[in-house]
């Protein structure tokens, strides 16, 4: 088995406090992962560490067979380490098609152009309406983000992530604060995402965990306690430890 | 050694004077998170209200100190009610243009009513001479000054530490909102605060009225000196203000002293350096 | 996927045409208010060219400020630096020749541009703004100090440009200098306008917008602004440059703070974010400047305080940003 992405003994702490504790998980190519863990886990600093906006105490994050662990967030993104946000981060100002448009631009080096528009880019074009309308927002291709629904923006989000054609993604609750309605147009979304990209997803919503991952990853406390199928998950003794403290039942909280 | 010491108390006077003047500047931009350029225009007017007391009027001198701070908060109060509660939580640029239009106002205004001429506060006979230290003598409206600005620091650091609105006002500085849902009625602090603030602006005005002379342009040309001292030392901190002010008064005294050709240069070279290197201030919080 | 009823992408945008249609009607509107200016005060035409070049400085600085949302108060040291090279350039080296003369200011800019945005992008929020206060003060301290190349506080003299394109001599009623001053401010017009819309201008709009987001896209935000900082030194520079030309001399002022601010000032209240807020704001304050400091220049500070306060409460976006919103909300009744 090939590996695209992998983390190994990352350690951080702060203050004397461990938040990461000899963290390793690894990834292949097609990889459907979802990351999950109580409240206070260390999830978030786990997304930093990975996305470069921490520097670990020590441990190693390598990506395609690179070490990346020295660089910096920007750089991360440009060999394909690409994260959505919790919480929607667009330009207001602006319409999906730009959103994308920008993003196929930076991808192809041409983001620092003074002349010219992406308008008249024929393969920019092409590219951005393609990917507006494989995630179903292409009739709402040219409004302003402010004024479009907050599903359609979580399904920008992710369009913008995949335009920058990643080899490993980063969701971060992917489906946060979408009206129940809307969850299955994220899924359906979701299920579509390139094959060959590997995907790690962080998640609270243990339906969706279900049913997009192939493996599952919880975290506690800062350490890795359990890695292995969904099925396993529900079993195991110290999941069951760590989530009965805050919810009477793991496979229903949501 | 006759240098060493002119200018040493020479830099002390200007770096208390900058103290006492920009130390509510400070307080209030950590609080409310107001970018205020206008903070000069409430020294100028304190100097100008004190000059007419005691000139015009014929008043003592701690009278018109007097009427001077209470005049000065008296005018900011429907400043502070109109026009500055618009402007909190609002862009910086928006703060900037804001405060920037209230200080040309106030120098429009001044020289309407006063005249473009600079204005001079009369000093008591008491603070007029040269003091003798024993082995050197200096002035007394400098030592004046130092005095003021260790006083009130003292009382600034006795209120915040030791008082119950002192209390208050950290909660509110750390964490405003928190503060507000824990009690505290952060309106009415804000308000003491900025009064407190342009009081103790209003005094500086006055207490360093020799060292930097009061007339219209008063407000535009030492806005940008107040600003630094508040942004070298950090948003917020009253060590951190004091250090700023005694670092800066030192480093501009020093440099119009040994090198008077190169003006502001090493000031503002100054400047660049230390927010380049503390972009927080020298004592500010770390986020 | 669950939309399915959306097949046909979205082409009917505003695309090339109608852009191409505004840029042509602002150029009219540009060319006509020129005329006019010209016809009204043929007396006055070296006031016109240099509103022309606080124009310049105006929209270099809505680069920065209303594309980047960079806030500064030390712009006017781009357009001094632009000056003073152009103008050292005449006085020292014998280069006269107007148009290698504005090359130069555009190279002064734009290096100080460089210089200025190292510095004043190391900070954010009020350490930004005071080490762009700090940066313009700089610039002044040494231009007064290097009196042997600035002429120092009594401004560099001795600048005396050719004749351009060796036939247009500069004249004594500045017919030369405005029209020499309109056909720079045309072609940095167009040109901006195509940078505004470029993927560069695009991407400095997302910056404004959202860091975090753009350099979660891969994009260095701090070499894109740094990028920006440079041709709005440029933009600067060659309004400097102009200011050196018609005028023959250079003073200080082009390097203060007074400058910086109130270029700020005409850009808020010509509205940011916009080339033709940027190039309104300048000629509603010169020319309101000129009329009421003509009668007391003191009730001209108050008027401009009272000015300002009052674009902030009531119209935030600018006179041509209200003006558009306006139009706007008229249009959908």
């Amino acid at each position: 088995m090939s590996t695209v992405f992998q983390v190994q003994n990352l350690k951080k702490s702060f203050g004397g406090l461990a938040v990461t504790q000899d963290v390793s998980i690894s990834m292949a190519p097609g990889d459907r992962v979802a990351l999950i863990g109580p409240n206070g886990a260390g999830k978030t600093t786990f997304v930093n560490l990975v996305t470069g906006h921490l520097q670990p105490d020590s441990g190693k994050v390598t990506l395609g067979g690179e070490d990346v662990t020295a660089l910096g967030p920007t750089r991360r993104v440009r060999r394909g380490l690409v994260r959505s946000f919790q919480v929607t981060r667009l330009f207001s100002d602006m319409t999906p098609q730009e959103h994308i448009a920008l993003a196929v631009l930076q991808r192809t080096g041409r983001s620092g152009r003074l002349l010219g528009n992406f308008h008249a880019m024929p393969d920019v074009m092409t590219e951005t309406n393609e990917l507006l309308h494989t995630l179903g927002i292409d009739h709402i291709a040219t409004r302003k983000v402010s004024e479009i629904a907050y599903g359609q923006q979580r399904l920008l989000e992710i369009a913008l992530a995949l335009a920058l054609e990643p080899k490993v993604l980063l969701l971060d609750e992917p489906a946060a604060g979408v009206p129940q309605s809307d969850t299955p147009r994220i899924e359906a979304a979701l299920a579509g995402l390139p094959a060959d990209l590997a995907v790690l997803m962080i998640e609270h919503d243990m339906d969706l965990v279900f049913r997009f991952a192939k493996r599952v990853v919880v975290l506690a406390a800062g350490a890795i306690i359990f890695d292995g199928s969904p099925e396993d998950v529900t079993k195991d003794a110290r999941v069951r430890e760590a989530y009965l403290g805050n919810y009477a039942n793991a496979s229903s909280a949501a | 050694m006759q240098t060493v010491f002119s200018v040493g108390t020479d830099a002390l006077a200007y770096g208390m004077v900058l103290f006492v003047i920009s130390i509510g500047l400070s307080v209030t931009m950590g609080l409310m998170r107001v970018v205020n350029l206008a903070h000069g225009a409430f020294a100028m007017i304190g100097g100008y209200i004190a000059s007419y007391a005691a000139q015009t009027l014929g008043l003592g001198y701690a009278v018109a100190i007097l009427i001077a701070v209470v005049g000065t908060i008296l005018i900011a109060i429907p400043v502070e009610r109109f026009l500055y509660r618009r402007i909190y939580g609002a862009p910086e640029l928006t703060q900037v243009l804001m405060t920037i239009g209230i200080t040309f106002c106030v120098i429009g205004l001044a020289n309407y009513v006063f005249g473009p001429t600079l204005k001079t506060i009369p000093l008591p006979e008491l603070l007029r001479g040269p003091v003798d230290l024993g082995f050197r003598s200096i002035a007394a409206h400098k030592l004046f000054a130092i005095a003021c600005g260790v006083v009130v620091a003292a009382a600034l650091w006795f209120l915040i530490e030791k008082t119950a609105f002192g209390v208050k006002l950290r909660a509110s500085v750390d964490n405003a909102a928190m503060a507000a849902s824990l009690g505290v009625r952060t309106k009415i602090v804000y308000a003491v605060s900025f009064a407190v603030a342009v009081g103790l602006a209003a005094f500086g005005g006055i207490v360093g009225a020799e060292l930097l002379p009061i007339e219209p342009y008063y407000a535009l040309r030492y806005m940008v000196t107040f600003l630094v001292v508040v942004s070298v030392g950090g948003a917020g901190s009253i060590p951190g203000a004091l250090l700023a002010c005694l670092v800066l008064g030192g480093i501009d005294t020093t440099g119009r002293y040994l090198l008077p050709e190169y003006g502001e240069f090493f000031f503002y070279l100054a400047v660049i350096a230390i927010v380049c290197i503390f972009p927080r201030g020298l004592l500010g919080r770390k986020k | 996927m669950a939309s399915v009823e959306t097949t046909t992408p979205a082409t009917k945008t505003a695309t090339g045409p109608n852009w191409l249609l505004r840029d042509l009607a602002g150029i009219a509107v540009i060319l006509i208010v020129a005329a006019i200016g010209f016809l009204l005060f043929p007396n006055n035409l070296a006031l016109l060219t240099r509103i022309i070049a606080i124009a310049l400085l105006v929209l270099s600085l809505d680069l920065v400020t209303g594309y980047c949302g960079i806030a500064t108060l030390g712009h006017a040291a781009l357009f001094g630096a632009g000056a003073y090279a152009s103008g050292i350039a005449a006085a020292h080296y014998g280069i006269t020749d107007p148009i290698a003369m504005v090359g130069v200011g555009a190279v002064g800019g734009a290096v100080a541009g460089l210089l200025s945005g190292a510095v004043i992008l190391r900070g954010h929020g009020l350490a930004q703004l005071v080490l762009s206060i700090a940066v313009v003060h700089l610039f002044h301290e040494i231009a007064n100090k290097a009196s042997y190349w600035t002429g120092g506080s009594d401004g560099l003299a001795g600048i005396s440009p050719d004749p351009v394109f060796g036939v247009f001599e500069f004249d004594l009623w500045g017919h030369t200098a405005y029209g020499f001053g309109m056909a720079l401010l045309v072609i940095v017009f167009v040109l901006l306008r195509l940078l505004v819309r470029s993927p560069f201008g695009m991407l400095c709009r997302g910056i404004k917008e959202d860091p975090i987001r753009v350099s979660a896209m891969g994009a260095s935000v701090q070499g894109t602004l740094l990028k920006m900082y440079v041709i709005s030194g440029a933009v600067a520079g060659i309004g400097g440059a102009l200011n050196a030309i018609s005028t023959q001399v250079v003073g200080l002022d082009s390097l203060s703070f007074t400058t910086s601010a109130e270029s700020l000032v005409m850009l808020v209240l010509g509205g940011t974010g916009s080339l033709f807020g940027a190039l309104i704001g300048t000629v509603t304050f010169m020319w309101f400047e000129d009329f009421v400091s003509a009668a007391n220049p003191f009730h001209w500070l108050t008027i401009v305080g009272a000015l300002l306060i009052a674009v902030v409460l009531f119209a935030p976006k600018g006179l041509y940003g209200t003006a558009v919103q306006l139009l706007d909300r008229f249009r959908r009744q």
